[in-house]
């Protein structure tokens, strides 16, 4: 007998279900494919736990009203493809220097420009790290499996509760339109964070942004605490300061906040990699093909690792080092002309030879190209 | 150091103050006139939030003791949208530019008034883009100077409350920094309406508009609103030609319409119910 919790789900749906198993209660996006599911579930979803859904005049107010969902108290979401997440980008970096909570959905389609809206990509990876100006800390997580979606959904909010930061969930068009078996785990065994606020009788001496705690707690409008928001760089109360000190403080801060928890916000998978004389990377979409080509390279007597990202941004830095001295050679393998290679080349490129399987016509990366390249290079 | 007003007192951040504004401006007296307004109806501070976006009129949030959120350029009303809906018992006011509110959020404020969501939008009009050093903005004259319009500007301009009307505004007037009571009376009856408000209030500034035009200084600016304005009720009973060329000031809409959060939570409670 099939379990009640077995399902058949799209990507995208799985998403807006652990979303919902994680708390969202406010969503605020405009329509773009390969993302749009993810904002009709919610318009359904939403209402009938008491949240609220809107779809806003464009990708800028989708952000904007996200972050003010946020501010307001509720645990926000919303969802684009590329070029609305272009869009997006100004305000992410006000959530990113303002510390507000929320997350980012880009569902990855090819690009530039329009591109090709129903085909698959990940080219959004380096948009995701430096697409908004200035100096700022990156969280981005990246599925590869529906149950992964739901799974990393959960885990994205639970690291912008827990950082008070806005999170990245790449999605790759092959995952978000993807239909797979998903077990949907009990909510007992769930793990939900919230943001952590003021007591009571901070009331008056609130400091928003309390360069004593590494993560300042975060009120919400409306409690009595009666706190100021910019985007121009602030004191701990966050009122505007044209200082250098000031600007110093808060930088190391908010960056060292991400930076000082790698171990707990890097995720990632191997296979095979114990005894190795190829690594393959990977992430996303692209990891299955990746998998599959590896697990018939392996029956045929070839040593080949994997190491699947989870955690595309901050950089898997110290494993990927760790591992480029254990192989002659490192292949990425990922649906763009070479972004995250470019990262993993700084870090592995000088234990070993780091080689691109990149693809951007709009087709997946197939096992067998990931066969022909394991022999081009072995 | 002179005692300050209860006003100042009651609604200010004291130790915020002095505020950044050049001596003249205009903005000083819209804020006030907010204060005014909100001290007058007796709403309670902690359930006050003020959002702006940027320029020298959206830095008046960070000196006003509330709930206060400095944005991004023109995208106050997007973040305010998102405030009001996740919390619709926030009494939500936005403070924004001629700038912030009608070229580079031109098209938020669009579709909050459409929505006619519960938000009093309060626009401090000096005709200028004032922060960024005197180019021209969406409501400077056709004709007039600004740094990029040395020429003079070839453009033409937006009438605020006719385009907040025709988007679908319940509450639109305008009034200006020389009539600041009436002005004041204007921001109350806006608080007061369930529905997006808007409040165009005419600014001046000495600094940037006034000096590359020769309009004088603040005081002769000042006396200039007075001149150039005709009150809607005293127009009405005026022949054209004594009408003409003026700008209109007072009540232009006040009407009532289903509010956005109230709509949306009706289907809140049906479906909430279904379940
Ligand atoms: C995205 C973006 N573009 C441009 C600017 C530069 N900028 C800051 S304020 C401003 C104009 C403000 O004019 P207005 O809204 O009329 O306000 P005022 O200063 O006159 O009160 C501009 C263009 C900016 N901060 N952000
Ligand atoms: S530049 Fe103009 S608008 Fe800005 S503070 Fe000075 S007078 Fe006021
Ligand atoms: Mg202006």
């Amino acid at each position: 007998m099939v379990s009640k919790n077995v399902k058949l789900m799209q990507g995208n749906e799985a998403c807006v279900e652990g979303a919902l198993a994680a708390g969202m209660k406010f969503f605020a996006g405009y329509p773009i494919t390969p993302s749009t599911e993810i904002a009709e579930l919610s318009a359904q979803k939403l209402p009938r736990v008491g949240g609220k859904f809107i779809q806003m005049e464009d990708e800028i107010a989708g952000m904007a009203a996200t972050i003010g969902g946020a501010l307001a108290g509720l645990k926000s979401m919303t969802a684009t493809s590329g070029p609305g997440f272009s869009l997006k980008q100004e305000n992410i970096g006000y959530a990113m220097l303002t510390e507000i909570p929320c997350v980012i959905v880009d569902v990855q389609r090819g690009g530039p420009s329009t591109g090709l809206p129903t085909a698959p990509s990940q080219s959004d990876v380096m948009q995701a790290k430096w697409g908004t100006h200035g100096d700022h800390p990156v969280i981005a997580l990246t599925p590869s499996s529906i149950r992964e979606t739901y799974d990393l959904t959960i885990q994205a909010f639970n690291f912008a509760e827990k950082y008070r930061t806005p999170v990245f969930l790449m999605l790759d068009e092959i995952i978000g339109h993807m239909r797979e078996k998903i077990e949907i785990p009990d909510p007992s065994d769930i793990e939900i964070f919230d943001r952590v606020t003021p007591e009571e009788n901070e009331k008056g001496s609130y400091k928003a942004y309390d360069n004593s705690l590494e993560v300042p707690k975060m009120a919400a409008f409306g409690e009595g605490f009666r706190f100021h928001v910019t985007g121009l760089m602030h004191d701990e109360f966050g009122f505007p300061k044209n200082d250098t000190k000031v600007t110093e403080v808060l930088m190391s801060r908010i960056m060292g906040k991400i930076d000082n928890n790698l171990d707990d916000i890097i995720l990632y998978d191997e296979y095979y990699t114990e005894d190795m004389d190829l690594l393959i990377l990977s992430y996303g979409g692209t990891a299955r093909s990746v998998l599959s080509a590896v697990r018939e390279a392996q029956r045929a007597g070839k040593k080949v690792g994997v190491f699947k990202a989870k955690t595309l941004w901050p950089f898997p830095e110290k494993r990927v080092k760790e591992l480029s001295k254990t192989v002659n050679k490192i292949i990425v393998a990922e649906m763009n002309l070479g972004q995250y290679f470019y990262e993993v080349d700084r870090v592995a490129g000088k234990n070993c030879e780091v080689s691109l399987l990149g693809k951007a016509n709009g087709e997946p990366i197939t096992p067998t190209e990931v066969l022909n390249k394991i022999e081009e290079v072995l | 150091m002179a005692v300050a007003s209860k006003l100042i007192e009651n609604n200010f951040r004291m130790n915020r103050l002095p505020h950044i504004w050049c001596p003249g401006c205009g903005h000083g007296i819209i804020m006030r006139g907010i204060a005014e307004a909100i001290e007058k109806l007796g709403y309670d501070k902690q359930k006050v939030c003020i959002i702006s976006g940027i320029g020298c009129s959206s830095r008046a949030p960070g000196y006003m003791d509330f709930n206060t959120l400095h944005t991004t350029h023109g995208r106050a009303l997007a973040f305010a949208t998102g405030v009001k809906l996740a919390n619709p018992d926030l009494k939500v006011i936005v403070i924004s530019g001629d700038g912030d509110a009608t070229a580079i959020g031109g098209n938020h404020l669009i579709h909050a008034a459409r929505r006619n969501i519960d938000i009093t939008t309060i626009i401090f009009n000096n005709n200028i883009y004032g922060m960024t050093g005197g180019q021209y903005s969406p409501t400077t004259p056709h004709g007039e100077l600004g740094t990029t319009a040395p020429y003079g500007n070839v453009d033409n301009v937006f009438d605020i409350c006719r385009l907040a009307e025709g988007a679908g505004a319940t509450y639109v007037a305008r009034g200006t920094v020389y009539h600041a009571k009436q002005l004041e009376k204007n921001i109350e009856n806006a608080l007061e309406n369930k529905g997006f408000s808007i409040v165009e209030g005419i600014s001046i500034c000495p600094t940037y508009y006034g000096r590359k035009n020769r309009k004088g200084d603040a005081a002769e600016m000042m006396m200039n609103l007075k001149d150039t304005t005709l009150d809607k009720k005293v127009a009405a009973k005026l022949p054209p030609e004594k009408v003409e060329g003026k700008l209109i000031i007072g009540e232009f809409v006040n009407k009532t319409y289903p509010e956005f959060c109230e709509e949306y939570h009706k289907v809140v409670d049906k479906f909430m119910k279904e379940d």
